[in-house]
């Protein structure tokens, strides 16, 4: 399988979705321990979701596409984001984060918790023979 | 990290039987994740937890320095030695270096990335310089934004390059020319990295000399 092959921008779209995701945290993170309107927040990432979601459809689309060592990969970093964004979440509920914007930080730590593996399977996918 | 791991040794699509070409460089065997350093992973972990949960601002303030100068210094360390000195290396020596190094990276780095971030929020928060009423207020919002930059190039482009050159190696035939445009992610991203730790070191020292 080459790296040549057309592939969909999934890389350049997965940096979109944490740009956004990383948007999003930044403005509740600049406004917590105070009280803060999600709105915003949510809308980024909405819009993160979004990208991410076109990005995994568009992959879906590809033929050929190497699936098995993608979820192999994918799976593995899951794992290991999941436990980085059990830290983080674990520091905003240890300071007592709690009702809209706790919510909405769990959709971001989810998203960039879904998006890092997507990254990293599709790099070792894509060249995978 | 500079430069591409492994020469084309062999003409497109000589066979070889399922072994590596011949002349090629022998290649280490390694494991991507290191399963012996798992345990200083989980032990670091438990340490931050705890620090956390204990919220006194020495612990909190050796983690979050100790771990943060870690992130700094291995990041312009590898950017601006180790990879220029990998690229004059011969082709078996980065091989070997890759092999041994880069997989200690994958444990590492997230390690020492996720204890700085925990840790910093926690200080941020028992120092209150993460009100907007801290004359320090903007400064934080500065490192934040660093750390977002920092974040979608390591975590966009460096680390998926670093899992796949190694899943790359792992092969019975690594493709070069695979290897050289992964390893050219390093050399692209190695200025926006190094840029993006002096400002750390600036805003830091910023937020460390408020009254």
């Amino acid at each position: 399988m080459s790296g040549e092959r057309k592939l969909p921008p999934v890389t350049a779209m997965g940096m979109v979705a944490l740009a956004l995701v990383a948007l999003a945290v930044i403005y509740l993170s600049a406004h917590l321990p105070e009280a803060v309107s999600v709105g915003p927040a949510l809308a980024l990432l909405g819009a993160a979701a979004l990208v991410m979601l076109t990005a995994f459809v568009l992959l879906h689309k590809v033929e050929g596409f190497a699936w098995q060592r993608f979820y192999f990969i994918a799976a593995r970093a899951l794992l290991a984001y999941i436990v980085i964004t059990g830290l983080i979440l674990y520091v905003f509920l240890r300071n007592e984060t709690s009702g809209a914007a706790l919510w909405t930080l769990i959709a971001g730590l989810a998203l960039f918790a879904l998006d890092v593996p997507l990254l990293i399977g599709f790099t070792v996918a894509r060249y995978a023979e | 990290m500079a430069q591409a791991a492994i020469p084309q040794t062999a003409p497109a699509g000589t066979p070889h039987a399922g072994g590596p070409p011949p002349g090629a460089p022998s290649i280490p065997d390694f494991e991507i994740v290191p399963r012996k350093g798992l345990p200083f992973v989980a032990v670091a972990i438990v340490v931050l937890v705890v620090g956390i949960a204990l919220n006194e601002l020495w612990g909190l303030l050796f983690l979050h320095v100790a771990a943060g100068a870690a992130w700094t210094i291995i990041d312009l360390f590898m950017g601006f030695v180790i990879g220029p000195i990998l690229g004059k290396m011969s082709i078996p020596a980065r091989i070997e270096l890759t092999t041994r190094l880069m997989p200690k990276m994958v444990l590492i780095m997230p390690t020492v990335v996720g204890i700085t971030l925990a840790a910093g929020w926690q200080v941020a928060t028992k120092l209150e310089t993460n009100l907007t009423s801290n004359p320090a207020h903007g400064w934080i919002v500065a490192s934040y934004f660093i750390v977002a930059i920092m974040a979608v190039v390591a975590l966009g482009l460096l680390e998926p390059a670093n899992i796949a050159v190694l899943s790359e190696l792992k092969k019975k035939q690594p493709n070069p020319a695979n290897i050289e445009k992964l390893m050219k992610r390093f050399i692209y991203t190695s200025g926006i990295t190094g840029l993006m730790q002096i400002a750390t070191l600036i805003v830091m020292t910023k937020i460390a000399s408020f009254p």
